[in-house]
Formats: structure tokens, sequence, C-alpha cells
């Protein structure tokens, strides 16, 4: 099963110094592991632009979807036979320590 | 012949264990309680008449599993990953040795059921559905909740455990400190259930009492730390009081007698509070379970170490405060014969304990060795009130009784 790792952070604390090296370590680990699918870093959330469209009129705004204590700063979509696995590798994010990371399958269509 | 009790009794015996080995096969909550709902009603319809199998579990198990299949098999579609799935549980149901013994998957049920990834009462009820057997209905009572939040509590709950794929395994060793204590709190709180007071049910309680001694004995196989060790002495040093309980009401502690306690049970759960103890390591269910084995010690209520108690719950106020524990010390604080001390703790429980009843018994405890015997009238009053329960209520009035006041209405006389 495919999950999505979604990584929130409170820009207002800051990154360690080491964060790069960090996530690089991680990457390696979880490339090493074959779980590794897809995964990027996002610029911060005040380069943000939040689209809506009603009534057949297109809504642009400055900003994320919502104000939130924390901001998503990046992803990954991991490969993993269980939740329970999903949730092992997920723990190993760095910017959890301080964080939240948010895990949720992909979900799947069946191809008829 | 059979009485629908004796058949709901067996099923609900087996219906754990039943529905853990469905579904280590089939991973699918829906597909194997549905197989097991309709292997009972099978046997509901068929036993009377032919009598009881001389094993009704390896029948149930061979009904349900034969009613899977055919229900995978009409649901599933030519080639896909369904399909495959049954061509290869139909080849290894071939394997299954004829014996008819049904391995114990109920581990690997409890701990999918407590997984953290679902909300505690969703643990609670699910753990309850599935490995008690309980009813939708029953476990909506038993929280005084209403069917339908229950019902919807499971749905998403098994949702998520598909969709999210949480996995039907016992975890691995490095994850297993992190998850037992959920097991721990969920096993304890079916324990509690089977302890309260189920009005008009056919579930008895002893099931669920057995379901929860047994899922705690299997835990401590696994896992025999102090604590897990601790909530098995627990629960056997409870359970062994179960036949001075009460047929149909609960007869509280205060009036039970001691002779009918299970004494067997009681040297068990001290064996295993000792072994617990001798690690040095206390926790919760190790003093509760401490307190329980003080009370196996007396004769009766009055002659019991009171002052170890009390001792026990302070300590107990540390680990895990809660307001029915504070009241519990003071009670012990109390029959020690220590008032200033209980009285401090019971003045601060005023606020929250209001529906309480036995708050107010205790309380009333207290004004009467304080010679308070018009405010202890009045609580007792209040804890009659309050009880649901008429051997319990039958106690509070003989303790009302002997205060001496007849007349509610003249709270300034004293006895005569």
């Amino acid at each position: 099963m495919k999950y999505l790792a979604l990584i929130y952070a409170d820009e207002a604390l800051g990154d360690p110094d080491d964060l790069m090296d960090q996530y690089e370590a991680y990457f390696q680990e979880i490339t090493t592991a074959g779980v590794y699918v897809g995964g990027e870093a996002l610029e911060p959330v005040s380069t943000a632009t939040s689209i809506r469209m009603r009534n057949g009129e297109r809504q642009v705004t400055d900003g994320p979807f919502a104000e939130t204590k924390e901001q998503l700063g990046g992803y990954f979509v991991l490969e993993c036979e269980t939740l329970d696995d999903a949730i092992k590798w997920a723990s190993k994010i760095p910017s959890a320590k301080y964080g939240t990371v948010e895990v949720r399958p992909l979900m799947v269509f069946d191809e008829e | 012949m059979n009485t629908r009790r004796d058949l709901i009794r067996v099923f609900r015996a087996d219906h754990g264990r039943l529905l853990a080995a469905l579904l280590a096969q089939f991973r699918d909550f829906d597909l194997a309680e549905d197989a097991l709902q309709a292997a009972f009603a099978k046997a509901t319809e068929v036993w009377p008449q032919q009598g009881q199998p001389e094993r009704p579990a390896a029948w149930l198990m061979t009904v349900a599993r034969r009613h899977a299949l055919d229900r995978l098999r009409k649901t599933a579609r030519q080639g896909s990953e369904v399909m495959r799935r049954t061509i290869t549980m139909l080849t290894e149901a071939q394997d299954i040795p004829n014996k008819g013994a049904i391995p114990d998957e109920r581990l690997r049920l409890i701990f999918t059921c407590c997984h953290p990834a679902l909300a505690q009462e969703a643990q609670v009820a699910l753990t309850l559905r599935t490995l008690g057997g309980l009813s939708t209905a029953e476990i909506a009572r038993a929280f005084l909740s209403r069917e339908p939040a229950i019902a919807k509590r499971l749905t998403r709950a098994k949702t998520k455990i598909r969709d999210a794929g949480i996995p039907y395994e016992v975890p691995e060793p490095a994850e297993l400190p992190h998850r037992l204590p959920q097991v721990l709190a969920v096993i304890y709180l079916i324990y509690n259930e089977s302890y309260s007071a189920f009005e008009g049910t056919t579930l008895t309680r002893a099931d669920l009492a057995e379901e929860a001694l047994h899922l705690a004995r299997i835990t401590f196989r696994l896992r025999p730390l102090p604590e897990t060790q601790g909530l098995l002495a627990l629960l056997l040093l409870h359970d062994a009081r179960r036949p001075a309980r009460g047929q149909h009401e609960m007869i509280p502690l205060e009036a039970q007698d001691r002779t009918l306690w299970d004494r067997d049970k009681i040297n068990k759960g001290r064996t295993h509070l000792l072994h617990a103890l001798a690690h040095k390591r206390p926790g919760a269910y190790q003093i509760q379970a401490a307190i329980s084995a003080v009370h196996t010690d007396a004769a009766d209520w009055d002659a019991t170490d009171w002052k170890q108690i009390a001792g026990l719950y302070k300590t107990l106020s540390v680990i895990a405060p809660s307001d029915v524990v504070t009241l519990n010390h003071a009670v012990a604080l109390c029959q020690a014969g220590d008032l200033t001390e209980a009285e401090a703790l019971i003045t601060t429980l005023a606020g929250s304990l209001v529906r309480y009843q036995p708050f107010y018994a205790a309380r009333a405890e207290l004004y009467r060795r304080q010679g308070q015997l018009a405010a202890a009238c009045t609580d007792l009053d209040k804890a009659i009130e309050l009880s649901r329960n008429t051997a319990e209520t039958r106690w509070l009035q003989r303790r009302r009784d002997a205060l001496g006041i007849e007349n509610r209405d003249a709270p300034g006389q004293d006895a005569v």
C-alpha cells in the first residue's frame, strides 16, 4: 500500500542547523529499504496561494487553505505493507521530533 | 434439548475465539462477522432438533468458513485479487487438520482492536464486540450510550482498519512496550463491564469476566512484565469475589458472604501479585491488586486492615489519581479512624461526585463516626435515592435504620 506522509511543523520554531543532513540520511534509509516512492520539500507557507472555483468564478487568495498552528512543509510517498510499517518509517522523518507527520493511505482505483 | 439460553451461552463463550480465527483467514471484519452470525443462526435452527454437536466450536467454525467462502466466490471477479485469494483459501482449508482444533488468534485480534490509530472508545467497543461477543445494544447499555452511536463507532473503526491498512498481527517485540499498556487498559475495562450490573439481559457476566481473565492470562504469558502480572492478579482477586456478588444484582463488598469467595482464585491471584511485586516496579494494577488482596485477608468489612489499604490508596492516588480513588482513600481512612484526613479528602470531592451514590454513603459514614447523625441520615437518604440496585438499597437502608432516626422531617432529633 502506498502512504502519503504529510510533514507539518511550526515555521516560527525554525529549523535545526543540520536538518538537511538529517533528511539526507533519512532519504538514504528509505531508498535502501525500498520504501521510497516519492517526496519533496515545499517552500514556506508564505509562498502559498489558494484557489477556489465557486459558481463558475475563480477565487484566488494569498496564503494556505487555512491558518494552522503547524504548516505543511513537505511530503513523502512511502510503499509499505501495513500501517504499522508506515508508522515506523514516518516516525523517523526528522521533522516528527518537533512537528507532526500525518499518514494517510493513497486511494486505490480498481482497474476494470 | 438446548434451550435458547444454553445456545446463547455457548455462542458467547466461543464468539471471540471463532471470530479471531476467521479473521486470521479472511482478513475482513464484516465478512467474518456475517459468517459467524450465519453459523449461529444455523445452529439455532439445527441443534435443538439434532442435538448439540460434540465439538460445538468446530461445527460453528466449519459452517462459518463455508459461508464466508461462498460469499467471497459470489463477489469475486474473474482474475481479480479477491478471486485469487479465494482459491488460495479453498486450497488451504483442505490442510487444516481434521481434529477441529481452532487456533487461538485472540491475541492478534486484541492488538488489532487496540491499535493506537483507533480512538480509545472505538478500541473498547470493537474489543467488546469481537472478543466479548456483545451486541451493539449491550455495548450501548454498558456505556450509557445510544445504539446508533455505537454502531457508527464500530463501522468507522472497521473501515479504518481496512482502509488505512491496520495489520492483523501481534506487534513485533520492539513495538510491544508501546502497544501493551493500551491492551491492558481495554482488558481492564472489559472486566469492569462484566462487573457492573446488567439488568434484564441474557448476557452472563461470567462469560465476559472469563473472557477478560483469559485475555489477561495470554497477555501475561506473552509479556510477563510486572504490570501485566499485576492486572492478572487484580482480575483473579476481583473475580474470586464473584460468587458472593449475587446472581442478578451486585451485593456490595460490605455485605458479601465471604465464605462464598473462590479461595483457589484468591491463592492464584496472591501468588501472581507477590511475583509481580518482587520486581519492585509498582504500578496501578499491582497496587489495586494489593488492595484487593488485603480485603481477601479479612473475615469481614470491619476486620479489614484499613490502615494498609489507606496507605495503598495513597500511593495509587499518586500513580493513577482519580476522584474514585480519592473517595476510596477517604473511605479507608475513615474506617481506620483517621477522620480528619478522611474529611479533608471528602471535602475536595463534594463538587465532582454529585450524583455518585458511594460518595454519599461514604460521607454518611464519616458523619456517623463524628456523631453527626442527622447529617449522616440525610446523606444515606440521598444515597438510597441514587441507588439503582435493590441489594445495595437494602444495605443502605439497614445502615440508615441503624442510626435510629425515624423521622426525616425532624433533623434535630438524636438517637433514642
